[in-house]
């Protein structure tokens, strides 16, 4: 371990792979990844379904309890290798030190208890207070996140709770021990716009009060725009684009993450005929042919050059790709794959 | 004056399109039982709008504001308490069962959950087929290929055809839904949510397929979501909806640039933007949730979450107003924005 503490990142994520072993043959969840999220850093991981975005850091917590599933490489947290933890050293650093918001706030909480119990029971499983202590911390922590009359709703259930209001309660119960790290996977996915705007701005003013670092995982570029200090663009269990939020979002540079932007309805009043959606599905992760650009078989500028696979290049300064595009082209080339949907439309009429 | 100024699409290149759709006051009131005796939750509070041939409405709220019920009145899978749904000139609402089913090739619905809405023991094919088997629209053979031509239509290889839909994805059902909606032939499509449960790459493959149905068919949409970036892209008029009530109507572009409504403001300050700027822009994060549609308040129901609330907004309900670009808002105290551009636009 360096003994550089100001600069070390809280967590080192280095070639990281899960994979699956079915009937049919080895999938490839994730396939080597690498990332790190500094102290007090928001981490955005934006991908569509079946990108690899949740499965790797479940993988990071020791979460995914299928005994087909391989874990390779290592997750470096504050010096220990969690890969290499047994459940119960890992039951200490879960929920404490590195807690999780789901996507679903209703299957996150269990039906029967009221939302004060499961605080507190989160709260004493990893520290010596009374059960007394312990409400009175749930009620201050529901208090935190906004939901009004604390007092009274601490002893509601999760059915009395509106869907905005219960994800409200499971980031109480995630913060309840002062995390360092808080991993969201789609936590506003199943909510409103404007409850997902409260939700956002909750994180938000959570995360500078208690200065935790957040990774949030998203399949909406627009969410991860308006959250993140970085930004990790996963395709097929592979990164393919990561950089500084700004930078990514000015100069976007990977094809797959140019399509996940054009999917977008434009924001800014501009009315587009058709929206430059990515063409096809997903990859699907047992595909057997993996050794090209995954993303390659839905990208507009593929050729014989998209295999193998290309490697992470760093272009701008913490800004990377994997793509074999001239980079010198990229901004022109971003814009014939926005005027290609345009005349497609056209052609069609 | 606006609209002989004004060049927007407000002032109608011809005549206008005639009206496919109207509704006339509609309420659609559910009567609940709780442990204090009957209560009304009044899902649908008297919604009036028009709807012309070819063009798509958009109906936008949160969660809860009767948007769905609304649309479910439109098309008559629910009954409405009171008012009208003029369907093409004829009223569906006081029509026999019997004379209803014969009509309802002209309206067909969209759903929000594509898992739900198909028949898991049932094939693609099949789906496709049953409403034209119910409506009695031809021959098997003629049946059997119109439905292969739908699959084909909506994006699917002819080999999709006996699959089951547990083998489709989320935006592949969707695509099937839309199939069997049009298989009919219907004017009108009411589409429920119909992308907000699909990752945003797919919603965009399924919005571009809409919208390259209603130029090639000439299909008019009402096209229900929460949210107002989608809606703004796909509508070219759009309904804001809150507990029940239409608070704005308007043509797409004004409500999305210059909302009248503090409610639409909030809905559009709420749309996740991409964006390169350091700092994150100041947004109006409405407080709380939608408040309940059983007892709702005597004035404006917006009032409670509303950031400009005065007396005058507690005590007295605002009814719709024309503004002066033919927009419709029912507030005491419509945003300034809107009222300078009617003016600059004169």
């Amino acid at each position: 371990m360096s003994e550089s503490t100001a600069a070390e990142p809280l967590l080192d994520v280095r070639d990281l792979r899960v994979a699956f072993r079915t009937r049919s043959g080895t999938v490839d969840a994730v396939d080597g990844i690498s990332f790190t999220v500094g102290r007090g850093e928001v981490l955005g991981i934006v991908g569509e379904s079946g990108s690899g975005k949740s499965v790797s850091m479940l993988s990071v917590l020791g979460l995914i309890d299928n005994p087909n599933c391989v874990v390779e490489g290592e997750v470096i947290f504050q010096g220990e290798d969690l890969l290499k933890l047994d459940d119960k050293e890992l039951r200490r650093i879960r929920g404490k030190e590195i807690a999780m918001v789901f996507q679903d706030p209703m299957t996150a909480l269990t039906p029967v208890y009221t939302a004060g119990w499961h605080i507190s029971e989160q709260i004493r499983a990893h520290e010596k207070v009374s059960k007394k202590a312990a409400h009175a911390r749930a009620i201050q922590l529901l208090d935190a996140v906004g939901i009004p009359n604390a007092t009274d709703r601490v002893n509601s259930y999760p059915h009395e709770f509106s869907g905005g209001m219960r994800q409200r309660v499971v980031i109480a119960m995630a913060l309840s021990c002062n995390p360092s790290l808080l991993i969201a996977d789609e936590p506003t996915t199943a909510l409103d716009v404007t409850i997902q705007a409260q939700i956002l701005e909750l994180l938000r003013d959570l995360q500078s009060e208690f200065g935790s670092s957040i990774v949030l995982i998203t399949h909406d570029m627009g969410v991860v725009s308006q959250m993140s200090d970085r930004v990790l663009v996963m395709y097929g269990g592979r990164l393919a684009e990561a950089g500084p939020r700004r930078a990514l979002m000015r100069d976007p540079l990977h094809p797959y993450t140019w399509g996940l932007m054009g999917s977008i309805p434009p924001t800014d009043g501009t009315r587009v005929e058709r929206l430059a959606a990515i063409p096809g599905a997903p990859i699907n992760p047992s595909d057997p042919d993996r050794d090209r650009c995954l993303f390659s078989s839905r990208c507009s500028f593929a050729s014989d050059a998209c295999r193998p696979q290309p490697g992470l290049v760093e272009h701008v300064h913490g800004h990377v790709d994997a793509c074999v595009l001239p980079y010198d082209q990229r901004p022109a080339l971003r814009l014939e794959a926005l005027t290609t949907v345009t005349t497609e439309s056209g052609a069609s009429a | 004056m606006t609209a002989a100024t004004t060049p927007s699409p407000l002032d109608g290149t011809a005549t206008p399109a005639p009206l496919l759709l109207e509704a006339r006051g509609v309420v659609k009131h559910f009567p609940i039982r709780t442990s204090n005796g009957k209560k009304i939750v009044q899902a649908v509070d008297g919604v009036s709008l028009q709807v012309r041939a070819g063009e798509t409405l958009g109906l936008v709220g949160e969660s809860g504001c009767g948007k769905s019920t609304l649309g479910r009145c439109l098309v008559r899978l629910i009954d409405v308490t009171e008012g009208q749904v003029i369907f093409d000139g004829t009223d569906i609402t006081s029509m026999s069962r019997r004379e209803l089913r014969s009509r309802r090739t002209g309206f067909q619905m969209i759903f929000q959950d594509p898992y739900a809405s198909l028949n898991p023991r049932r094939r693609a094919l099949a789906t496709v087929e049953e409403p034209m088997r119910t409506h009695g629209m031809g021959t098997d053979q003629e049946i059997r290929d119109r439905a292969m031509h739908l699959l084909e239509i909506v994006g699917f290889d002819p080999s999709y055809a006996d699959r089951y839909p547990h083998e489709f994805s989320g935006g592949q059902r969707q695509r099937l839904g839309i199939a069997r909606a049009l298989a009919v032939t219907p004017r009108l499509l009411i589409a429920d949510e119909p992308v907000s449960a699909l990752d945003v790459s797919i919603q965009a493959q399924v919005l571009n397929l809409l919208a390259d149905l209603q130029r090639d068919q000439a299909l008019t949409y009402v096209f229900i979501a929460h949210d107002l970036a989608v809606v703004h892209h796909i509508a070219d008029r759009i309904g804001v909806m809150y507990l029940g009530e239409l608070v704005e109507v308007g043509d797409s572009s004004p409500v999305y640039n210059h909302p009248a409504h503090p409610y639409t403001e909030a809905l559009l300050s709420s749309i996740p933007v991409i964006d390169d700027e350091v700092e994150k822009r100041d947004r109006i994060v409405l407080q709380g949730d939608l408040p309940s549609p059983i007892d709702k308040p005597p004035g404006c129901a917006f009032a409670p979450r509303c950031p400009y609330t005065q007396a005058i907004c507690v005590s007295d309900k605002p009814v719709l107003q024309m503004l002066g670009d033919g927009r419709e808002v029912a507030c005491h105290f419509p945003l300034a924005a809107a009222a300078t551009t009617t003016t600059v636009a004169t």
